[in-house]
């Protein structure tokens, strides 16, 4: 299926914290073709591989990062019938229960929406050059990719 | 050939450096090769580029594989695997 000319794809790779519902209702629009809206938050977890995590920074390949999620939106769009999707993913400082990451997709149908939501953040994190450093009560240090986020990636394939 | 090269994350903090420009040996002609002539600086360099890590590759902010040919004045970018999300 290729991507309707309609589809409203965004990103904004920024400091600044988000809000779902202005977010969430900037998507919808006065799209009365809309039936199903699927929103993901990615949170930070205070434990991670049994340490305490204080904070988190992420650093991004400015340019890059951008391009990289703009193409994973549309090989969604090109996969699946959307009529819209936004992705919205913070860099910098964070701490314990901020928000990281946004991804909503609008589709007629639930089906679409679930599915590319799910296919943007498999990609988003083995794809889109983002850099996660935890610091612990021991310190900073660089997190490693995960073989379960390749795994998850392939199975789009 | 003359590349500029920018380092992220942990291989920015391990050379203390974010980009260079690099003026390439004629020898030099794919990604794979300019790891293994960054290899060769000795110190952090050959430390981090001692084959035991997985690195990727980006030309002119694309992925490239490494046996992909450099293009001159590009821009290079060196990275561990990305764990964003």
């Amino acid at each position: 299926m290729t991507a309707q000319m309609s589809t409203r794809l965004s990103v904004a790779v920024q400091p600044e914290d988000f809000d779902l519902g202005r977010e969430y209702t900037a998507l919808l629009a006065d799209d009365r073709s809309i039936g199903a809206i699927v929103a993901f938050v990615g949170t930070v977890r205070d434990l991670n591989l049994a340490d305490e995590v204080v904070a988190l920074e992420l650093e991004p390949y400015p340019g890059m990062t951008e391009k990289s999620l703009n193409k994973i939106l549309n090989a969604a769009a090109q996969r699946w019938s959307l009529q819209g999707a936004r992705i919205v993913h913070r860099v910098g400082k964070m701490y314990p229960g901020d928000q990281i990451v946004l991804v909503l997709t609008a589709s007629a149908h639930r089906g679409d929406a679930y599915e590319a939501n799910n296919f943007i953040m498999d990609y988003l994190k083995t794809e889109a050059p983002f850099w996660k450093k935890e610091w612990t009560p021991e310190g900073p240090r660089w997190i490693e990719a995960r073989d379960s986020d390749d795994k998850a990636a392939a199975r789009w394939k | 050939m003359k590349i500029k090269v920018l380092y992220f994350a942990q291989l920015r903090e391990k050379f203390g450096l974010s980009d260079e420009h690099i003026q390439l040996p004629e020898s030099i002609l794919t990604a794979g090769e300019l790891i293994t002539h960054l290899s060769t600086r000795g110190g952090a360099w050959s430390e981090t580029f001692d084959g035991t890590q997985a690195f990727r590759v980006a030309m002119n902010q694309e992925m490239i594989a490494l046996d992909t040919p450099l293009v001159d004045g590009a821009e290079l970018a060196i990275f561990r695997p990305v764990t964003g999300g």
